[in-house]
């Protein structure tokens, strides 16, 4: 790159000559980058809104009240040795009775009952809800008869949400998928966007190409000025976008979120980073762009 | 100017052996044509449109690639060189259109450096050529104007200029008068003379029989793809001067001193600007 300072004032004087064709560039780089701006953050809180949803995903085990403690270590130790298991938390009747208490909110419950008629119980929570079934059959394998048996006498029952849980994990992964798709459609559309304005910028000064090939400048010294045109025209678009980013943020989600516990979501993705990624981002893709294009002009 | 007279232990600096073209759809751009040009000639290609001119310089630069036969040029069969090696190639063969080929959007003084640049030349060594050789065609006060602020005529020394800068030991053009107006023309073949005069072999394309005939010297003429006719210099005198020579073709044109791009210097001073090269 000993010819950094020629393809530097090369890039700098094809924007200054071709300034239409930069400036289409440099907006449209500026409109994309803003769309994804906003949409990923979207994106992300409703993904994360999903994955809430997900967590929250246990299998109870509801114990006998009869019960010994040392049967209740003891199977604890041993659902804790299951494969996917995270996390196996003891509900001692007690507690569930006060949890179910603050659920309907209402403090005469325990005063019409005579005792407390909830069973002591695990919460078992899962590394992944896809994981259900090996769990459940790790916790009550089939006998020879072919029905689940509990792995220890201590297990009344297990209750694994059933129907909702499966209901649950269905719409959860369609909504991450679609998420996906309109994440991958954006890309391409972007991608296709920033492509056609380069390209389009690149094809008025193709004749330029020729007669540098005339003269005999090789391939890459024709390619760097354009690679760093395309380089310059993505910062500069993406700090526009930013721009308008960033006082959207300030004007109206920042006064938002502090009102309204839903836009807090919105703040899933950390400003910074966010804005960090889209200039690179930006940056490559119009690079990468100018290069391609190139390719099709530079054919000897 | 050690290389104005061929060594015959060198190659000749272009041979064409049974070079066919058939460009795809069936025409035939060239048919078995052998041609041999040595180095310091001075080679008119005459012969009506489409009878191969432009396909014969397209194939000296490698634009075009034969259907059969050879193409060498000083020496090595320029069709065997990897594909990365053509812009060296092109580097050594200095190119004048009848449309000028400049870049738009650069001045005189960087259209010609682009030619340096392109090869890795020194900064300082490019500050120092560029001038001098826009000096040669008569461009020195317009170091700084843009190719659509220039007359054709200018614009042409400009693009001789730029063929010439890295001093090719080859330099083809292809119909460069055929922009121009007769007095113009004589000073672009008087710079080609010119620059012929300094060992470097000039192959000239053009279809202005008047002009051909009182350059005197060596024509090709192609006939549709083929060549019908090589006459080989030598039957007049070839050591004029520059301006010996030009005298002698205006007055044979009958055009008249003084035209508009006669009053460019340099030109008309004999060759001491070129002997310094």
């Amino acid at each position: 790159m000993g010819h950094l300072g020629f393809f530097l004032g090369e890039a700098y004087r094809a924007l200054r000559r071709n300034a239409a064709p930069s400036i289409a560039a440099v907006v449209t780089i500026a409109v994309t980058v803003l769309l994804v701006g906003v949409l990923v953050p979207v994106l992300a809180a409703s993904g994360s809104k999903t994955e809430d949803v997900r967590e929250q995903l246990e299998l109870k085990v509801f114990l006998f009240k009869s019960s010994s403690q040392s049967e209740v270590t003891a199977l604890q130790e041993r659902v804790e040795g299951i494969p996917h298991v995270e996390t196996v938390e003891y509900v001692s009747p007690a507690e569930a009775l006060r949890i179910t208490q603050e659920k309907v909110g209402d403090d005469s419950l325990l005063d019409e009952l005579n005792s407390n008629p909830l069973p002591p119980a695990f919460n078992v929570k899962l590394d992944s809800p896809d994981n259900f079934e090996s769990v459940e059959a790790a916790l009550q394998p089939p006998d020879a008869a072919g029905k689940p048996q509990p792995i220890s006498a201590a297990i009344d029952e297990i209750n694994t949400g059933g129907q909702q849980t499966e209901q649950i994990r269905e719409v959860t992964g369609a909504v991450k998928i679609l998420l996906g798709v309109i994440a991958v459609l954006l890309a391409i559309a972007s991608l296709f966007l920033v492509g056609n304005t380069i390209r389009l910028s690149i094809y008025a000064r193709r004749r330029e190409v020729e007669v540098m090939q005339l003269v005999g400048a090789t391939n890459w010294f024709i390619r760097w000025p354009f690679v760093i045109e395309g380089i310059v025209v993505g910062l500069f678009g993406a700090a526009i976008a930013v721009g308008i980013l960033f006082l959207g943020k300030v004007t109206i989600v920042d006064p938002l979120s502090d009102n309204f516990a839903l836009v807090e979501n919105l703040n899933t993705i950390p400003f910074g980073p966010l804005v960090t990624a889209l200039a690179a981002g930006a940056m490559v893709v119009a690079a990468l762009g100018s290069g391609v294009t190139l390719r099709r002009f530079l054919r000897i | 100017m050690p290389e104005s007279h061929p060594r015959p232990s060198r190659p000749p600096i272009v041979q064409l052996k049974d070079t066919t073209v058939v460009y795809p759809g069936g025409h035939v751009g060239l048919e078995r044509v052998s041609v041999q040009i040595d180095r310091g000639e001075f080679v008119f290609l005459v012969g009506p449109t489409g009878c191969g001119k432009s396909t014969f310089i397209k194939l000296l630069l490698r634009d075009l690639e034969p259907s059969a036969g050879s193409v060498m040029v000083a020496g090595k069969d320029i069709n065997e060189m990897p594909k990365n090696k053509v812009p060296q190639l092109r580097r050594r063969i200095g190119t004048v259109f009848q449309d000028f080929k400049l870049l738009p959007n650069r001045t005189v003084y960087d259209n010609v450096a682009y030619a340096l640049q392109v090869t890795g030349s020194h900064r300082s060594e490019i500050k120092r050529q560029v001038p001098e050789i826009l000096r040669m065609v008569g461009l020195g006060a317009k170091v700084h104007s843009y190719p659509d602020e220039l007359s054709g005529g200018e614009q042409q020394r400009v693009s001789v200029a730029r063929a010439f800068v890295s001093h090719p030991p080859l330099l083809l053009a292809d119909e460069p008068t055929g922009n121009l107006d007769p007095e113009t023309s004589i000073g672009i073949m008087q710079l080609l003379y010119r620059i012929n005069r300094t060992g470097t072999t000039v192959v000239v394309v053009t279809h202005d029989r008047e002009m051909v005939d009182k350059m005197r010297r060596r024509v090709v003429q192609l006939y549709d793809g083929r060549v019908i006719r090589d006459q080989a210099a030598g039957l007049y005198t070839t050591d004029e001067s520059t301006s010996e020579f030009g005298a002698r073709v205006r007055a044979e044109l009958g055009v008249d001193e003084g035209g508009p791009d006669h009053r460019d210097d340099g030109l008309d001073e004999d060759d001491h600007g070129l002997r310094t090269l």
